[in-house]
């Protein structure tokens, strides 16, 4: 009996390197985005090869998990989703009760490592999501919808209670994207966009008051000169004098002598346009877009509701992060605590979105033949 | 239209889902659009400018800690100073190699294992951008020898900061508190902008609960930095605005009596000035040095602090609960009196025994329905007066029968007991006041009238804090006035002239409705002194005192029988000790409770510890005879302030004020006024 175990996870582990079962484009892709990182990451953390070599090693980490993921058919996937979506909340709720962080309850302390269970619900979440929706009738019914809300809100909602907004926006737009592609009537998206819209006061009202802060500090960065205002302002100094062609690499002034907080984990992008200048962000944002495409063309070719539903979401929700971290860089949206994808040094984030997209190479690896 | 089908449209679902992903494609785009667009307006529309801010930034704002406020007792002793000290800082961003780091360093300034786990816990919970500090309160000789190898350690430095220190240490441990080093519990509650560059914050005591006056707004400079970072010269300075300086209403000579007076005995002690809430004394002992917490105590003092059995650390006044005893029987009858239950005349007959209507007989010997008195074959016949001069259990008991459960807790939770004061300071406990809605919530019984029995005697389920006691004794010696206990009187800003007081208004109306019941009530509380079991206690004192003692069983009896054993170490092991009193008791301007948490009899125990805190406030607040042997810490205002003993501080809510004339000559006219 062992041995039989033994002997399939060998031959399991052998097909996963000898036959990986990938999307060759995707995956180039993400290499190319990647080595982008990297590259920045050295020139950000002031010629600094540590943090390239930690960075390279959750890369590492991440495409392994990745190629064994990409070897586990949607539809075991599939059986999983539930328990997996039960055990990630359940974490969010124990964190809740014994978690420790910084200036938020959102970490776990595993003994050798500290992670954060809101970063699991970024795949488990639209799983779910998918999971409900497969069986069902398409367009979703009222009911349906009001389920899969239940299902976005509640970890949404401990998430955003640690408090971290920013996760919790990924995670409650990873979810909303299943259900927008599942075929929701666009009435239904104008009527739900207009009551998120008339609840934004309410919100206000249930905000932290250094969340607060950090809107009204969009609209007059010079008020906080210690904060997050300075942030903006440096960020946007950096962005500019970056012009059409950028400084070049390692010349980002801005980084360099210190006038840039968090440069290389949030405000990463602020180096990497202030040394590549538009034409660099122009460049970056196409590969993004080639992404993010290739991954709704592998949701299109694939075989069930539910692989098409997971694989567009996780598509989807990759641009939300783009869009959240490059807005906040240019000075456009509030500081939270989103990083640009693949870029942005950073423990957990690099790794679940591998996983993320490993997801994305089983699907595609299992998608339906052309009839 | 669409046809809703039972089964799954598997191809019509497919095409669905291909139409949404490429809208879903197309709003991506758009939004990588917008996105692109703003770039192209910071980097070709405004890049100019932005092009001359970066050339010319050189400009970084560097965040100035506003000082902490200053805590003074009511005559100006300085409580709680700030002193200038020097730590060692790192910022984990510029250094590459942490351990290696830490090895060399340790060579030049020596580093304990206390500092290291301190460092390296808040190492993991704060940015790489941040300084961490590594080595607090720098001695010359580490300043010095870093300095020198200064060169060798990029990303260290050393900061000169403002640390908290207590001139009076263990007296005021428990009041003031102390402040320590921020961890990551303060991050999460802390306003990240207020408190950045401040490494301390208010832990206990007042410090924790004005934590919001003592720390001030942080003030910032611009300094123009050269390529290095190192400051070439400061644009512009924004003072920090500091914290306000805090004035207590204890006297430091009276809390330095009080302690004195427990001779290191287990117990606690509070004094409140009646006419306003003013706290005079609070004291518990044992208590610690607050100075070891303020650096970060090292794990073997902290071992030995938590592990001691007297439990130093715990603020004894505020949370300690005992059972009152017959201290609430004066509180009982007061409520007799007003509820109509009682006439002051009305008598019983004290025969030594009580029992239940339908429980047992004068010779029944079981436990079931019957209660003992004190004294053995009883008080004989007694009224109110006498029943609070003798304590006489039986009266009390079938007080509390007439009573009830229900109006006896009623009546007494208007005295804060089972709740909490409202003192200004965090963490009081509530104790217990016994009633069918707490019995309801922690037994699966009912209520028993056994338990109203003896609850009319202190006992049961009864727990009060020190701080509660006093409370109500203070309250009761107020003529029924509440006002909630108040430490802080009053507070000052720097740029201030005088400190503002803090006003303390009475929470409601007198709680006594006929002034002759309160009369009742003192008549009785002042037989205690002049023939029960307080007696003596006024001889040679200026005012006259009124008080009650109580001495509440730590454990429950086991039998009925009267306890023979008079040896007074094993009785202090069993009992509580309590005192209360107030004077002077035709115009109460001070109130005590003081409990001995081994002491045999209240009266014998208690009691002396309440005469000193009185002789002690004769002395400083009215201006009588100075202490005979009492040491006392010296006042540390400036000159023009020195408060000699025969100089009395004002009673009054303003507090001696270190640049003004000299106070006390005001407040002068209502002193001396000996019976």
């Amino acid at each position: 009996m062992i041995e039989t175990i033994h002997a399939r996870l060998h031959r399991f582990l052998r097909r996963t390197l000898t036959r990986p079962r990938i999307d060759l484009p995707l995956a180039l892709g993400l290499f190319a985005l990647a080595t982008v990182g990297l590259i920045t990451l050295y020139s950000a953390g002031g010629d600094n090869m540590n943090l390239v070599g930690g960075q390279a090693g959750r890369f590492v980490l991440g495409g392994v998990l990745l190629l064994l993921i990409s070897r586990i058919p949607p539809s075991t996937l599939r059986s999983w989703t539930p328990w997996l979506y039960v055990g990630s909340t359940a974490l969010l709720v124990v964190v809740a009760i014994l978690g420790e962080g910084r200036g938020a309850n959102r970490w776990l302390n595993l003994g050798v490592m500290r992670f954060q269970p809101s970063e699991l619900l970024k795949l488990t979440m639209p799983m779910m999501v998918a999971w409900y929706l497969h069986p069902r009738q398409l367009p979703p019914s009222w009911k349906d919808m009001a389920v899969v809300g239940l299902l976005i809100a509640i970890p949404a909602a401990l998430i955003a209670k640690q408090p971290d907004l920013g996760t919790a926006l990924l995670v409650t737009a990873a979810g909303a994207f299943a259900l927008f592609l599942s075929g929701m009537a666009w009435w239904r998206i104008g009527l739900l966009i207009g009551a998120v819209g008339g609840m934004i006061p309410v919100g206000w009202h249930f905000l932290h008051q250094y969340q607060r802060d950090r809107v009204l500090t969009l609209l007059n960065p010079e008020s906080d000169p210690l904060g997050n205002g300075w942030h903006i302002i440096q960020s946007q100094i950096a962005v500019g004098s970056g012009g059409m062609f950028g400084k070049g690499w390692q010349h980002s002034t801005q980084s360099r002598l210190d006038f840039l907080p968090e440069h290389t984990t949030d405000f990463i992008f602020a180096v990497f346009s202030e040394e590549f200048g538009l034409i660099g962000v122009i460049g970056i944002m196409l590969l993004y877009a080639f992404i993010i495409g290739r991954c709704l063309w592998i949701a299109m070719e694939a075989r069930d509701t539910y692989s098409r539903l997971l694989a567009g979401a996780i598509g989807m929700s990759f641009f939300v992060y783009v869009f959240v971290n490059g807005g906040m860089v240019a000075g456009m949206l509030p500081v939270v605590g989103v990083p640009m994808p693949m870029i942005s040094y950073g423990g957990t984030s690099a790794v679940s979105l591998l996983v993320g997209f490993g997801v994305l190479m089983s699907i595609h690896a299992n998608r339906k033949m052309h009839d | 239209m669409r046809i809703r089908r039972s089964i799954k449209d598997t191809r019509g679902e497919s095409a669905l889902f291909r139409r949404r992903a490429l809208a879903g494609f197309v709003l991506i785009l758009i939004g990588l659009c917008v996105l692109v667009g703003r770039f192209q307006f910071l980097q070709v529309t405004r890049h100019s400018e932005f092009a001359i801010r970066s050339t010319n930034n050189s400009v970084k704002p560097r965040v100035i800690p506003p000082a902490r406020g200053l805590i003074y007792d009511r005559n100006g002793v300085l409580l709680a100073d700030n002193v200038p000290a020097f730590r060692l800082d790192v910022i984990p961003d510029k250094i590459n190699d942490m351990p290696a780091l830490l090895t060399e360093l340790g060579m030049v300034v020596p580093l304990g294992q206390d500092d290291l786990d301190a460092f390296r816990k808040q190492l993991q919970q704060s940015r790489r951008f941040d300084s961490v500090p590594l080595k607090m309160r720098l001695t010359e000789d580490e300043i010095d020898r870093f300095a020198v190898n200064r060169w060798r350690f990029p990303g260290v430095d050393v900061v000169p900061y403002l640390t908290r220190r207590y001139p009076l240490g263990a007296l005021f441990a428990h009041v003031v508190g102390y402040v320590s080093r921020i961890d990551a519990d303060d991050l999460d509650r802390l306003d990240p902008v207020r408190y950045k560059g401040t490494s301390h914050v208010g832990r206990t005591g007042i410090e924790r609960s004005y934590e919001d006056v003592l720390h001030g707004t942080p003030g910032y400079e611009l300094d123009e930095v050269n390529a290095d970072g190192r400051i070439q010269q400061v644009l512009e300075t924004h003072a920090p605005i500091p914290g306000r300086n805090l004035y207590l209403s204890i006297d430091a000579r009276i809390q330095k009596a009080t302690e004195a007076a427990f001779d290191g005995r287990p117990g606690a002690a509070v004094a409140i000035d009646p006419r306003n809430g003013q706290v005079l004394a609070m004291v518990s002992v044992p208590t610690f040095d607050p100075n070891l917490f303020v650096n970060g105590i090292s794990q073997a003092d902290y071992t030995g602090l938590t592990n001691d059995p007297a439990k130093p650390l715990v603020n004894r006044a505020l949370k300690g609960v005992y059972p009152p005893g017959s201290t609430v029987k004066p509180l009982l009858a007061l409520g007799g009196l007003e509820y109509g239950v009682r006439r002051p005349g009305d008598t019983v007959l004290s025969t030594g025994q009580f029992c239940l209507p339908g429980h047992g007989g004068s010779n029944s010997t079981g436990r079931g329905g019957c209660y003992r008195d004190d004294t053995r074959g009883g008080d004989g016949t007694v009224n109110m007066v006498r029943a609070i001069e003798k304590s006489t259990n039986t009266y009390f008991y079938k007080l509390a029968l007439d009573l009830g459960i229900d109006r006896l807790s009623a009546w007494m939770s208007r005295f804060s007991f089972g709740g909490k004061t409202g003192i200004d300071l965090l963490g009081e406990s509530e104790g217990v006041l016994p009633s069918r809605e707490w019995k309801a919530k922690h037994s699966k019984f009912g209520w028993f009238p056994g338990e109203t029995v003896i609850a009319g005697i202190g006992q049961g389920y009864w727990a009060v804090t020190p701080l509660q006691l006093g409370h109500a004794v203070a309250t009761l010696a107020g003529h029924g006035v509440p006002y909630q206990p108040r430490l802080v009187m009053a507070t000052k800003a720097v740029a201030e002239a005088q400190p503002q007081p803090l006003a303390n208004p009475p929470t409601g109306p007198s709680l006594i409705s006929k002034a002759s019941d309160w009369d009742v009530i003192n008549e009785g509380m002042r037989a205690v002194i002049t023939g029960g079991t307080g007696k003596g206690l006024n001889d040679g004192f200026p005012y006259l005192i009124a008080g009650k003692s109580g001495t509440a069983e730590r454990f429950s009896r086991t039998s009925q029988a009267y306890n023979t054993n008079k040896n007074l170490a094993y009785l202090a092991a069993r009992h509580r000790a309590w005192f209360e009193a107030y004077t002077p008791a035709d115009d109460p301007q001070i109130a005590a409770a003081v409990v001995l948490e081994a002491g045999a009899w209240g009266a014998q125990d208690a009691g002396p510890i309440v005469r000193k805190i009185f002789d002690a406030w004769v002395v400083f607040a009215k201006g009588g005879p100075p202490p005979v042997d009492v040491p006392l810490p010296k006042p540390a205002a400036p000159p023009g302030n020195q408060a000699a003993p025969d100089e009395a501080a004002p009673a009054e809510d303003v507090p001696a004020n270190a640049s003004s004339s000299d106070p006390a000559s005001a407040s002068s006219s209502d002193d001396g006024a000996t019976p």
